[in-house]
């Protein structure tokens, strides 16, 4: 299996936190979820392991719509992570 | 008739309640109640200069569609709609907006309470403090009761 380009979004402390809004990033073949993902990107430098050091706390949507962790990565384009949601 | 379409706007500008209570009911005869909910920036006890309100173009519309669609499968309504506002808001301004039409109270009350209680859990907003003494504001942090406000529709899920 090949990689695979996805663009990620972030918003809030984990936006903050990287140091970016977006970015468009190629998975290894093993980064099969979104905890596969979290794990990963947690990995990567210091900004990312400070917003994901408690992934379980992280929300994701794949192409726009909540999901939960174990939710593959097949088919997403577009990958927001995000604080738990204050608006209203 | 077709299935009702909910109105759902996410803007920077500020709203009209009786312009959106209009919306919903000029021109027909039908709706015998209506429910508004509007969420205003509160001031903190004189600490907080404004709200910054970060969203998720795109999501934060599709999102609240979403629960807007659910609340009009569960009552039967005959208007709905949620507006949200995102940029800087200062204290004393309108932040959200809910107007829930039906031909008697219940379901009107209902389903804007519903609405309320799922935007909160799942559209995709930040808030961010500025406050009125210049340090740093935090990120507000989620409401564990929010959480459970919104289970309490689904008891079996």
């Amino acid at each position: 299996m090949s990689e695979k380009t996805v663009k990620l979004i972030y918003f809030a402390w984990v936006r903050e936190r990287i140091g970016t809004g977006q970015e468009e990033v190629s998975l290894p073949a093993e980064v099969e979820s979104v905890r596969d993902l979290l794990l990963w990107l947690r990995e990567r430098g210091e900004g990312y392991g400070d917003a994901l050091k408690y992934p379980e706390a992280i929300r994701v949507a794949i192409n726009q719509e909540h999901v939960g962790h174990h939710e593959p990565l097949a088919g997403a384009r577009e990958i927001a992570l995000f604080p738990p949601m204050t608006g209203g | 008739m077709g299935v009702l379409e909910p109105v759902v706007r996410i803007q920077a500008e500020d709203f009209d309640t009786a312009a959106e209570i209009g919306r919903l009911t000029e021109g027909r005869a039908d709706v015998g109640a209506v429910v508004t909910f509007s969420g205003l920036c509160r001031d903190e006890a004189g600490t907080l200069a404004a709200l910054e309100l970060e969203h998720y173009p795109g999501m934060a519309e599709a999102e609240i569609a979403r629960i807007a669609r659910q609340a009009i499968e569960r009552w039967p309504l005959l208007g709905l709609t949620a507006i949200h506002r995102h940029g800087r808001i200062e204290p004393g301004e309108n932040i959200v907006l809910v107007v829930a039409a039906s031909s008697h109270r219940q379901a009107a009350f209902e389903a804007a309470s519903f609405l309320m209680d799922f935007l909160k859990t799942r559209a995709p907003f930040w808030k961010k403090e500025h406050r009125r003494d210049g340090s740093a504001g935090d990120w507000v942090e989620a409401m564990e009761a929010d959480e459970a406000a919104a289970k309490l529709w689904n008891p079996r899920a």
